[in-house]
């Protein structure tokens, strides 16, 4: 490996320049400015459901960096999971938990400055570690493409087939976990049921929410993982 | 069973019995009386077969070494000579009825178990005492005897007056006790043994090298448990005690460990000129001080209680002149009569509702209540009042006939000064003793005005030992004057003509004068009206009494004496009556010289510690404390605070190491 | 292609799901910056995958294997995350990260400071809703 890496580096180093750049490096840069945009505009803004939107853009923009780099497979499945599920998921979750529309001052906690800090630090160390381990470090993208839906479901059934059915334990585990979790908070708002009405403050707004919250938990929490698993051993 | 077994067994049976005492006296209350009453008992039995079979003759020694215990061997052993042969008789006779007259007298106390146990526990210690041939097996006794002694002084703990005797007796005794082991310590350090046979080897050998020295430092322990001036406060102060345990620790056995102690190690003392004179001061200011100081209390137990100290007085003067025959055998019918006049005196107390003499001289009929009291009693001050022909006339005569011996110079080693002071303290005391023995029976007996309260008979329990302890009163001494040379060193004890005139007639002198003040004030006994009665008189003999000690001070004033003006010993005694009321204020030196400089040292460390060691210990905390208040602000419960300095060190961990993986 | 721009690309994001996690208020909005980082991650295991498989004869695809994995993870990771957001919420009537102080040294049953401004309007809404989750 290291011996196929060291001239690869040093032909990189010859042929391409971060000046001169290819028409692949350009688009990878453009998608990724809008990714990273996206991405700030996510974990900065005060309106909660634009922030799921935003999410949409910055993982679209990402799974249009896979396709980029020739991972098509990934590519399909980020946008199949991340943007098809997890995002709705996030969005059912925020509307669950009553998050208000429009702008909420208070959508950034109070230690802001020293989470910024710490990420602005961070970034600066990884980003001068990458830069100084990979500057002349070149990805030859000509030829077979390496993440072909073809390639990757050889190596995964070939070589992962363990890992593979080990991760659908897993998911079966999660599953359960999500089921229970939302059972159990089912047990304890049933019978608050009874008592409610009897209240005379109840009516209004109190008694509303726990149930509508009940039954479709159950569904929300077990449809993603089934989808996952569907879109992973379907596809192959 | 051969004698050694025997012996044994004497202190191992009330040990065993204090043993089970202690763990029935709960969970099984049947058996407390049984296991109170019988092993001293048997134990008597068992010495009383000793005593038969040892008979004077040749000691019976044995001894076992358990353990190598370091350069000066430990070993259980057995001395039996004639002495603790009828020492350990009349320690098992005392205890025997003790216990028996306890069953009736604490009738209805709760904690009789607990009290139970410990008389025979402290029986077995002093019968251990009496019988050990090894003085670090004695000092084991020797200690327990004081342990026992303040728990049952402090019996009747509620009252503060049983709290502070317990804790006095309790100091007093161990700051004899500290010289005292060091004194022993010496003595098998010279002698190279603790065996007694081996010490007195060494003594004859003349192989003692510190023999003043020694004998001092002994006498320091002998003077706090025998009573003797300047440790003697403790003795008074005790009779805070239920009565049974007044008669047998401080009377009839503990008090007397210290003279048995002397008498057994007597060579030693014989050693050095200047200890038997010490000794014989001691005698002679302890015997005449605490004379006078009997005839100025109120309360009918420290009348008792001063005499006791008197006549230990006598036997410790015996011992300074250097007659340990005749110590031993006033301590022999000492314990007899004095055991016999407590007993009675506790029966009075109860019957009397009272233990104030005052409070009793108003009362009519006392005598005609408690006839077995007042005819044993009778008997028992006339032999504390030496007249012919009780026990005491006897011994104290054995004890002044050695005093003159020594004072003429008949006897070797002993300084004539001695014999001097021991026989002229001794006849001094002797009028005294008579005066008080005369005092205290007027008073009681003799009271005149309403009539006193009818609580019916005493417990039969309480009166039947009376007469037999009135029996040796009686006759031991007539007795047994004759054989006890056999069983002592066999010195004549038979009283001689000088002294018993002598002796007998200032006796005489001091109840016919006494008689006559009595005749003087009583009329003035009318015109005063004074006394105060338990509040339970129907309540058992234990609670009367701890009412009438607890009552004696709030009712009088002082809890030694009464303003009483037809008190004979008030006419008598004169100016020194008030001296002699609070025992020559010994206690109030005693307070200025050592308790009030310990007082104000403690309130100096107690400063020191607080305010001065404290400050440094507080200021090392203030440090500490301060950085855990700013630590504990940074607790706030927010996990993204958390995640935040976690990633944040983990940030410059990273870059350290990066930068010293690069080599900057 | 330089194997930088993935790289910088990848530590950038990472470094702004990081931001979100540790700023934001909101639960729901610490899990959508988790999911920044993991797909910051995933873009970097493509792209040095990518790379290798061109580098060396034989590959074992184990970057675009991992990112699966991530992919799959990070879906059951969602589910239990939103379960539990849910029931604290119901519980507690918030969703609010720095309400929940239970491990605070000395803490009270509420926060020991309320929201910095304008929590005025939610505040009884909420506390209404969890009186009646705890009835």
């Amino acid at each position: 490996m290291t011996l196929a890496q060291a001239p690869h580096g040093f032909l990189a180093q010859a042929q391409q320049g971060f000046l001169s750049p290819t028409g692949v490096e350009i688009a990878f840069l453009l998608v990724g400015l809008v990714t990273f945009g996206a991405a700030i505009v996510t974990v900065t803004t005060r309106q909660l459901v634009h922030a799921a939107l935003w999410l949409v853009v910055a993982l679209g923009g990402i799974a249009i960096e896979y396709l980029l780099l020739t991972a098509e497979f990934i590519a399909w499945v980020q946008v199949l999971i991340y943007v098809g599920s997890v995002v709705v998921l996030l969005l059912f979750g925020l509307m669950l938990t009553k998050a208000p529309i429009g702008r909420s001052p208070d959508a950034d906690s109070g230690n802001s400055w020293a989470a910024l800090t710490v990420a602005v630090a961070s970034a600066a160390a990884l980003v001068w570690v990458v830069v100084d381990a990979f500057r002349t470090t070149w990805i030859d993208l000509d030829g077979p493409a390496a993440g072909s839906t073809k390639a990757t479901g050889e190596s995964l059934f070939q070589h992962w087939v363990l890992p593979f059915e080990a991760l659908s334990v897993l998911l079966l585990a999660a599953l359960v976990g999500a089921i229970v979790l939302s059972r159990k908070a089912k047990a304890t708002a049933d019978p608050a049921k009874p008592t409610g009405p009897p209240e005379p403050t109840g009516p209004p707004e109190p008694t509303g929410p726990p149930e509508p919250t009940g039954p479709p938990e159950p569904t929300k929490e077990g449809k993603p993982t089934k989808e996952a698993k569907a879109a992973k051993g379907g596809n192959p | 069973m051969t004698t050694t077994t025997l012996a044994v067994l004497v202190p191992l049976l009330p040990f065993l019995g204090a043993a089970a005492g202690l763990l029935l006296g709960r969970t099984a209350p049947g058996f407390v009386r049984p296991l109170a009453v019988l092993p001293p008992l048997t134990a008597f039995a068992l010495a009383v077969l000793v005593a038969v079979r040892q008979g004077g003759d040749e000691a019976v020694d044995a001894a076992t070494q358990l353990t190598p215990t370091g350069s000066v061997p430990v070993e259980l052993a057995l001395h039996i000579d004639g002495f603790a042969a009828l020492v350990a008789v009349l320690v098992g006779l005392v205890a025997t009825c003790v216990q028996i007259y306890s069953t009736g007298y604490l009738r209805d106390d709760p904690r009789y178990p607990s009290y139970a146990a410990l008389v025979s526990l402290f029986t077995s210690a002093m019968l251990l005492v009496v019988y050990s041939g090894d003085l670090m097996v004695l000092l084991v006794g020797w200690e327990i005897m004081g342990i026992c002694s303040y728990f049952l002084v402090g019996h009747y703990w509620e009252t503060p007056e049983a709290r502070a005797a317990s804790l006095k007796a309790f100091l007093v005794t161990k700051l004899g006790d500290v010289p005292f082991l060091i004194g022993l310590f010496a003595l098998a350090t010279d002698a190279g043994s603790f065996r007694i046979t081996k010490i007195l080897d060494t003594v004859a050998s003349g192989g003692l090298d510190h023999p003043t020295l020694i004998a001092l430092l002994l006498l320091a322990g002998v003077a706090g448990k025998s009573a003797q001036f300047p440790l003697h406060t403790w003795l008074p102060d005790a009779m805070a005690g239920p009565t049974p345990v007044s008669a047998l620790i401080h009377a009839a056995t503990m008090v007397a460990a210290g003279v048995y102690f002397v008498a057994r190690l007597l060579p030693v003392f014989q050693a050095s000129a200047a200890a038997l004179v010490v000794l014989a001061v001691m005698a002679a200011v302890t015997m005449t001080g605490s004379a006078l100081a009997a005839l100025a209390q109120d309360d009918i137990k420290r009348v008792l209680a001063y005499s006791t100290i008197g006549q230990l007085g006598y036997m410790t003067g015996a011992l300074a002149v250097g007659d340990r025959g005749a110590a031993v055998f006033h301590l022999l019918s000492h314990g007899a009569f004095k055991a016999l006049l407590f007993l009675a005196a506790g029966v009075i107390i109860h019957a009397a509702g009272t233990n104030s003499l005052a409070a009793m001289s108003r009362m009519g009929d006392l005598r005609a209540r408690v006839p077995d009291a007042y005819w044993t009693m009778t008997v028992a001050l006339l032999a504390l009042a030496a007249i012919p022909p009780f026990s005491g006339f006897f011994s104290k005569e054995s004890v002044l006939g050695a005093a003159e011996h020594a004072a003429t110079g008949h006897a070797e080693h002993i300084p004539g000064a001695a014999g001097w002071t021991v026989l002229v303290a001794g006849v001094l005391t002797a009028l005294l003793t008579a005066a008080y023995a005369t005092r205290l029976w007027l008073l009681a007996f003799r009271g005149k005005g309403a009539e006193a309260p009818d609580h019916g008979r005493q417990p039969r329990t309480m009166t039947v030992v009376l007469w037999v302890l009135a029996a040796p009163s009686l006759a031991l001494g007539g007795l047994a004057y004759g054989r006890l040379p056999d069983w002592f060193d066999g010195d004549d004890l038979a009283p001689t003509l000088t002294t018993s005139v002598l002796g007998t007639g200032v006796a005489l002198a001091g109840g016919l004068l006494t008689y006559a003040a009595w005749r003087h004030t009583t009329a003035a006994a009318a015109r005063t009206p004074l006394g105060a009665v338990a509040a339970h008189p129907e309540a058992d003999a234990a609670t009367v009494e701890a009412e009438a000690i607890a009552s004696h001070e709030p009712a009088y004033g002082d809890v030694a004496s009464a303003p009483d003006p037809a008190d004979p010993g008030r006419l008598l005694l004169g100016p020194l009556h008030r001296h002699a009321a609070a025992g020559f204020h010994l206690d109030a030196v005693y307070t200025a010289l050592f308790v009030r400089p310990v007082q104000a040292g403690a309130r100096l460390v107690r400063f020191l510690d607080r305010e001065v060691v404290d400050t440094y210990v507080h200021g090392a905390g203030a440090l500490p404390r301060l950085l855990g208040t700013a630590v504990r602000r940074a607790q706030t419960g927010n996990v993204q605070t958390y995640v935040s300095a976690l990633l944040a060190g983990t940030v410059v961990l990273v870059v350290a190491a990066l930068l010293v993986a690069a080599g900057a | 292609m330089h194997l930088a721009y993935p790289v910088v690309l990848s530590s950038l994001l990472f470094c702004t799901g990081l931001y979100g996690v540790l700023a934001r208020r909101n639960a729901i909005l610490v899990l959508m910056s988790v999911e920044l980082m993991l797909n910051a991650v995933n873009l970097n295991l493509v792209a040095f995958d990518v790379w290798l498989s061109k580098a060396a004869d034989e590959t074992l695809h184990s970057g675009q294997a991992l990112t699966l994995f991530t992919i799959t993870i990070a879906a059951a990771e969602i589910g239990i995350g939103l379960a539990i957001v849910l029931a604290v919420h119901r519980n507690r009537g918030t969703a609010d990260i720095d309400k929940l102080r239970d491990t605070a040294e000395g803490h009270e049953t509420d926060g020991p400071e309320g929201p910095d401004e304008a929590t005025g309007a939610t505040d009884p809404a909420e506390q209404t809703e969890k009186a009646e989750a705890t009835a």
